[in-house]
């Protein structure tokens, strides 16, 4: 479309015009949120409203009732499940809509995929020397922090994060080929929705015994033990992989249009 | 304890099983799924109403062994009952109807993914209805504007994605707000959920203490919630959105996205802040406003537009305008003319929605309404459907529109201070939209132009789309006609989310 001297000027106008009012509507709202700040509760300051009943029980009782040492790990996956079931499913729906909206058919995504293998970097022997030393040191990393996350600080959403990272080094340093033979198109589903279905199945289970009060069969542990903390250690590996797909299928996607 | 409780849980468990397991289905098992899904859940809903209004009680539920300030709760009475079930029946009618549109519309790798969406934006749905823990609110506001991005994406046209980045980040600007609002509403509170937040809002409205930040919080709740519900003057991502998604897609978006978070809303009035609050803080004035402009700004853009489906999105923004209107009345029937303006225009634009897609099937799916003179000639259902949606949208007695605008004005004579402008502004709004489709019906119904390359096209509607039509319309009736239970339900309904039990 074709637009007229008077038309450009005109748009040249309305956007300095347009820049002016965003800036000053980020001002405002720089300025409204900085007064609010100022006038709520000083940060971490003893008898703040946040400091209640709610978090009292968190504090004094999260480690009997839960059998995690982690108190964010014990809310996050046992007192407030649900909230987080609900950012596990933000994360899938996003893979979702990305794999929806970028993958391309196969027979597509092989021709581009060796049109442009020549500049990919799996043949810099330096990149690929230090991923050989990289990788395994991660995956052991990774995976600690996810079946430790009941224990010490991390688990399912941090650890998970580790290892998309990790797979994503491998793709790049080894090629989409090598990185199929363990997490081709079919596994990657397959894991995902494993991961997702364990997380509904257990915790429906103890949404219904819990909605209904009846008593739960999982045994809390011995706490401070790896196998403690009832279904927390579970979920954090649930939401490990969840997050470790999402991470990884993104990135694939975004680059290639394929896994 | 009764096993009816346990509904709530169950609906939006099995909404989210059945999208997690539509990922490894192929396309029609994954449709199979969703519509199956959605049945089981619409019927479940409808026991639960029913058991309900025999009890007149609501109830709660703690998801896990921890009770509610420490735990997730979710909450039903009447209101969200019938909420749920309206959402869930319109829902599974907009997608059978569309389904033949879904398969011309969307690539076959993708069709599967669009289901799955669709079962996602359900569990969404019923999870804003439930919820009775503001940050679970916001954990599924986020759910739902990614699955209703993805239902417009997934037609892959220039048009539908430039609209749905427009949505996007829209909708984005609105999640952040309400994002801002929920962190500060912990740091003046100390509490998430809904119970303890209302009696700490009451005492810090007795105090006067923290006025400031609770004005903030206010605001930003109710400008993120209307930027996402498309209120005017945030409407601007709507007609685009709405207007080239497929047919399924702009019925469900219209006829229910929008209206979820307006009940976020109702439940933030009721049982965050308080109504009393909540009209001390005149954020009700603010949206009465804009409820106001927005019935009248809604109609003149649609009456200048000539594409079919945009027109019927502005006609969207102009009824978001009315329940706006209702809500920001602050009388009891005002409130109960909202809630029942959601319920009308919930089965009556889907229904437009998806009569235009059949009249437009039978013009060379053209949206220009001058390239449709005679497809009601064509496409006989989908032009009397059409016609009734029109017709139910003006207000003429019968239909369900009518009688939202008759307990609007009732609702108008309780607060004598907005009386007079919102019975003008009604008036000016129904001449309006008599403007807009009363000339889009002449066209319709006119003699088959005899250049047109599209005279002899017969309609080949499947058997499902027409009786989904014919469902449609013998809702809108029975809105229409029979009203008063549905207005009881709610007037108890309301009661019962404002805390008695």
């Amino acid at each position: 479309m074709q637009l007229s001297s008077v038309e450009l000027k005109l748009l040249r106008r309305f956007r300095k015009i347009y820049t002016i009012i965003a800036f000053l509507v980020s001002l405002a709202m720089a300025a409204v949120l900085l007064l609010t700040v100022f006038n709520l509760p000083a940060f971490g300051k003893a008898g703040n409203p946040a400091e209640n009943e709610v978090i009292g029980r968190y504090i004094g009782k999260g480690l009997e009732e839960t059998g995690a040492v982690n108190i964010v790990a014990a809310v996050i996956l046992d007192y407030r499940a649900f909230d987080t079931l609900g950012e596990t499913l933000v994360l899938f729906s996003a893979l979702v809509a990305v794999i929806m909206l970028l993958k391309d058919e196969p027979g597509v995504f092989t021709r581009r995929y060796r049109e442009r293998s020549q500049f990919e970097p799996e043949k810099d022997q330096i990149f690929r020397s230090v991923a050989a030393l990289l990788i395994p040191c991660l995956l052991v990393f990774s995976i600690y922090i996810i079946v430790n996350g009941h224990l010490s600080a991390g688990g399912g959403f941090a650890g998970g994060a580790i290892l998309g990272a990790t797979f994503i080094l491998y793709n790049i340093a080894y090629g989409i080929e090598k990185a199929r033979r363990f997490l081709n198109e079919k596994s990657f589903l397959r894991f995902i929705t494993a991961a997702l279905l364990f997380y509904c199945i257990a915790k429906g289970y103890s949404f219904f015994t819990g909605g209904n009060h009846l008593p739960s069969v999982i045994p809390l542990g011995l706490p401070g033990s790896i196998f403690s903390g009832g279904l927390i250690l579970p979920l954090n590996i649930t939401v490990g992989i969840v997050v470790a797909c999402v991470v990884y299928g993104a990135f694939c996607l975004f680059n290639r249009g394929g896994l | 304890m009764a096993l009816a409780h346990n509904i709530p849980f169950i609906s939006i468990m099995i909404t989210i099983l059945a999208a997690v397991t539509s990922l490894l289905a192929d396309k029609n098992r994954a449709a199979r799924l969703c519509i199956g899904a959605l049945t089981v859940v619409a019927f479940l809903s409808a026991i639960l109403f029913a058991y309900l209004w025999q009890t007149g009680t609501s109830f709660t539920f703690s998801m896990g062994h921890f009770p509610a300030p420490w735990g997730n709760e979710l909450q039903a009475g009447l209101f969200e009952a019938l909420m749920a079930l309206t959402f869930t029946v319109v829902m599974i009618l907009s997608l059978v109807a569309g389904r033949e549109r879904v398969v011309a519309d969307i690539a076959p790798s993708r069709q599967g993914m669009y289901y799955l969406l669709c079962s996602l934006l359900t569990c969404s749905l019923l999870a804003l209805i439930y919820t009775n823990d503001i940050f679970t609110a916001y954990v599924f506001v986020e759910i739902n504007t990614l699955a209703a991005c993805g239902i417009v994406a997934a037609k892959d046209t220039g048009e539908t994605i430039t609209a749905t980045i427009r949505y996007l980040v829209m909708s984005l600007l609105g999640s952040g707000l309400i994002l801002i609002a929920v962190s500060l509403l912990y740091a003046i509170t100390g509490h998430l959920l809904m119970n303890d937040l209302l009696s700490s809002m009451t005492e810090l409205a007795a105090s006067g203490d923290y006025a400031m930040p609770c004005m903030v919080i206010m605001l930003f709740l109710a400008i993120g919630l209307a930027i996402k519900s498309a209120l005017f003057p945030f409407h601007t991502w709507l007609p685009s959105a709405h207007g080239s998604a497929t047919a399924a897609s702009s019925a469900i978006l219209s006829g229910i996205v929008l209206k979820g978070y307006i009940i976020l809303l109702l439940k933030i009035f009721y049982r965050v802040f308080g109504l009393s609050f909540a009209r001390d803080l005149r954020v009700a004035d603010l949206l009465f406003v804009f409820g106001l402009l927005g019935m009248i700004m809604g109609s003149v853009f649609a009456v200048r537009e000539k594409n079919l489906k945009h027109m019927l999105a502005y006609s969207s923004v102009a009824q978001v305008g009315y329940i706006f209107m209702g809500i920001g009345l602050s009388t009891d029937i005002g409130m109960v003319a909202a809630c029942f303006h959601i319920l009308a225009h919930a089965i009556t634009k889907p229904l437009l929605f998806l009569a235009a897609d059949g009249l437009m099937d039978v013009s060379g799916h053209s949206k220009n309404i001058f390239n449709m003179q005679g497809a009601a000639r064509r496409n006989i259902l989908a032009g009397i459907a059409f016609t009734i949606g029109a017709l139910s949208m003006i207000g003429i007695p019968m239909f369900s529109g009518f009688v939202s605008k008759f307990y609007f004005v009732q609702g108008s004579f309780q607060n004598p201070d907005k009386m007079l402008v919102t019975l003008i502004v009604l008036a000016l709004s129904t001449v309006l939209n008599a403007m807009y489709y009363l000339p889009v019906l002449v066209t319709l119904y006119l003699s088959n132009d005899e250049q047109s390359p599209h005279r002899h096209r017969q309609s080949a509607n499947s058997r499902n789309y027409q009786s989904v039509m014919i469902i449609f319309i013998l809702l809108n009736f029975i809105l229409g006609m029979f009203y008063e239970p549905v207005i009881k339900a709610l007037e108890q309904g309301l009661l019962m989310l404002g805390g008695a039990h």
